[in-house]
């Protein structure tokens, strides 16, 4: 029967997933040897770890605020385009994030040049803050986003009424936007806080050094530098232990889905007008400024340098490619086979799917390096072992995408399908394929973007010849090569949102209502 | 013969039993108020709910292993009876084949169907470019041609209005005589069951009860009826 066939191929990838995280945390353990001493160094890694999540996301979220309370009640040309670009931070690889801000904020950015002209003396973005800075770059549009959603949730009624018996603006910040508030930060500052733990591209580029090293980068260096594969496995341990916890307090609270529609409303909100109107049109034009200059810096820094970028980048352009296109095909399929498991009201599927927010990019790799690395040199398999990472690392965000119109499929269509004797591959031809055409062609286009965009567990493999794109471009900017570097990210965020938006335009093609 | 036998449903603390039988070709209204059970005894029927005990027989032979779409049995829902992503013809080719892997004789069936219940030329469209009347058609058309000997009919025309309803349960009638199918068709109008002529099974108190000549039922109703028909 298709239910059975369905439910074993789920148990696969479910069993696949345990492998892969709990598997290499097990290689990690016996590394250990039993010993988890942690030295004062380690100790100061998680402290930093810790702490710099925190500052991320409370900045992250706090800054949201005023932004998404000004995209709620203001409609302007362009509001569109904002919001969408919200959504961009999450699909940028993470090493071109860091290059835009270091052209905003860096020595020679733009920030200092115009504070050396004024006589004043020049900011230094390397650790702590640059490290936080680079955070609340790349999440406080998502969290402007969350707490849009969660305006998006006020029912316009309620603003009618508030309008009706002469609320002012305090007024109705206190009985209706203050409640949903304290409904929506606690999860977002605890999504964001979970993704600032596994950072690990941030802190290679702006961190570093005893004052502002992250488990991950700390875990890299005991792997690459030291070549201490015990530190290297006791770091490892510490890492997954607090991403697991982390992940578990946050499964108590509600948490927002990171990506949803419905931003748009036609109804009248309260929009208060004097100098409220200007504070609103500040925040909207600072966020929009933040978000804009650091990537507009990195397309005027790269386009010069574009027509004659070197055979390597190119080289490392076409494994990436390759490396994003195995790892969402794997990704994608693999959060497929468990949504529809989990839509059949199968169960422990879900809680497979959300098995590798728990683990981390240098987590996995450590453990499979420790694995491979006995039999053969870990460089043959950087590519390998990239892709099967980076399909376990997207693939929950692939499947909570999925889920909900696989559900919808299920309860809308399942018995018909199911009288009418539809099964195996004909059901998937002629029912789930049309149907989640368009969470398909999303979710394969966030999963190729995160996966190009990568820079974590090659890092740990790859020698001269294996390196992706994000990694050349960091190999590029630690040999001051910036101009390369440069138009070497351009070609990157090209690639990147170039996949993104071919997977989603395919899956949008076509779809029925 | 379709035969229940000392069936038991249970869903929660909701309990059906039913414990008779029914000669093929018949035409069985199932009537009685809503959430007693109506749509359940189909469901257990057409293989969608597991009986806690008894059997369900379709000449002498137990279903209970019997996946749905294998069971001699056609089903209308309350809705969702098309794929809004197929075309008719696609949709009527399911009936036929599951894979749509249609031959020439097959297309020219789907067309023949289409064109009985009155869509003949609508083929390419898709559902959700017709009228809920035409859905109706539709779905019926896919059971003629599927000729189950079973057709369930769990208030599929509901949303209709009185006149098209009429018509629609007059098709019903002309399709279950051309197949010789047996029709099980709930409702909460004793109007439509007295159209279907037949049988009638009143589904209260926990009990879908033997079928019973509906003109005699309506005659002289058990309690049960009378409650329901206030």
């Amino acid at each position: 029967m298709a239910e059975r066939a369905g439910t074993l191929a789920a148990g696969a990838v479910a069993a696949t997933l345990g492998l892969l995280t709990l598997g290499t945390l097990a290689v990690v353990a016996l590394q250990t040897g039993g010993g988890l001493r942690l030295g004062p160094a380690d100790w100061a890694a998680l402290r930093f770890t810790v702490w710099q999540a925190v500052l991320s996301a409370l900045a992250s979220v706090l800054l949201a605020v005023p932004v998404a309370r000004a995209l709620a009640r203001r409609r302007f040309a362009g509001r569109g385009a904002l919001i969408a670009l919200l959504g961009a931070p999450f699909l940028l690889p993470v090493i071109v994030a860091v290059l835009g801000l270091l052209a905003v904020f860096g020595r020679a950015g733009l920030l200092n040049r115009g504070l050396e002209a004024l006589g004043l003396p020049v900011l230094s973005v390397y650790g702590l803050h640059g490290v936080v800075l680079a955070h609340v770059f790349l999440n406080m549009p998502l969290a402007v986003r969350l707490i849009l959603q969660g305006w998006a949730t006020i029912p316009a009624e309620r603003f009618r009424l508030a309008a009706s018996l002469g609320f002012g603006p305090g007024d109705v910040f206190r009985h209706l936007e203050r409640p949903m508030l304290r409904e929506v930060l606690p999860g977002a500052v605890v999504v964001i806080f979970v993704i600032c733990l596994t950072s690990f591209a941030v802190a290679l580029t702006l961190g570093g050094g005893p004052r502002a090293t992250t488990l991950e980068l700390a875990i890299y260096q005991a792997l690459r530098f030291e070549f201490d594969l015990t530190r290297a496995a006791v770091l490892a341990l510490a890492q997954f232990a607090l991403c697991a916890a982390a992940v578990l307090a946050a499964a108590r609270l509600a948490l927002p889905a990171g990506f949803g529609a419905g931003l748009d409303r036609t109804a009248l909100t309260l929009a208060p007008g004097g100098w409220r109107r200007g504070l609103d049109a500040l925040a909207i034009a600072l966020a929009a400024g933040f978000l804009l200059a650091p990537l507009g810096a990195v397309v005027a820094a790269g386009l010069p340098g574009l027509g004659s970028l070197p055979d390597t980048v190119w080289a490392a352009a076409g494994r990436s490619v390759s490396v994003a296109l195995a790892s969402t095909l794997v990704s994608v399929a693999g959060a497929l086979v468990l949504a529809l498991a989990a839509a059949r009201g199968a169960r422990g599927f879900e809680l497979a799917a959300t098995l590798p927010l728990a683990a981390s990019s240098l987590v996995l790799g450590t453990g499979l390096f420790l694995a491979v690395y006995p039999f053969v040199s870990p460089a043959s398999v950087a590519l390998p072992v990239t892709v099967l990472v980076n399909a376990a690392l997207s693939l929950p965000f692939a499947f909570r995408v999925i889920l909900p119109e696989a559900r919808r499929m299920q309860a809308d269509h399942g018995r018909l399908a199911e009288a009418l004797g539809l099964r195996g591959m004909a059901r998937l031809r002629w029912l789930v394929l049309p149907r989640l055409r368009r969470p398909l062609g999303f979710a394969l286009g966030i999963c190729a973007a995160l996966s190009m965009g990568d820079l974590g567990v090659i890092a740990l493999f790859a020698g001269e010849r294996e390196a992706t794109l994000p990694l050349l471009v960091q190999r590029l900017v630690g040999a001051y090569q910036m101009q390369a570097a440069a138009s070497a990210s351009l070609l990157l965020v090209a690639l990147s949102f170039g996949l993104f938006w071919l997977f989603d335009w395919g899956g949008r093609r076509g779809a029925e209502a | 013969m379709l035969r229940l036998e000392k069936l038991r449903i249970t869903q929660g603390d909701f309990t059906l039993r039913a414990d008779w039988q029914v000669a093929e070709g018949s035409r069985v209204a199932v009537i009685g108020p809503s959430g007693g059970g109506k749509s359940t005894l189909l469901m257990a029927i057409a293989g969608f709910l597991a009986p806690s005990a008894g059997r369900v027989l379709w000449q002498g032979k137990d279903l209970a292993a019997v996946a749905p779409g294998d069971r001699p049995v056609s089903m209308l829902f309350q809705d969702q009876n098309l794929f809004p992503h197929l075309s008719l013809r696609e949709n009527l080719g399911l009936g036929l084949s599951p894979r749509l892997r249609l031959d020439a004789a097959q297309e020219a069936r789907i067309a023949g169907a289409l064109e009985r219940v009155g869509l003949a030329g609508l083929g390419a469209a898709r559902p959700g470019r017709l009228s809920g009347g035409q859905q109706g058609r539709a779905a019926l058309a896919r059971a003629l041609l599927r000729a189950r000997p079973v057709l369930l009919l769990d208030e599929p025309f509901a949303a209709l209005g009185p006149a098209l309803k009429v018509e629609m349960l007059a098709l019903v009638a002309e399709i279950a005589g051309e197949t010789g199918a047996m029709v099980l068709m709930v409702t909460h109008d004793p109007q439509d069951a007295r159209r279907l002529g037949g049988e009638t099974v009143l589904v209260a108190g926990g009990e879908a009860l033997p079928p019973r000549g509906t003109e005699a039922l309506f005659a002289d109703p058990p309690q049960a009826l009378r409650d329901y028909l206030g």
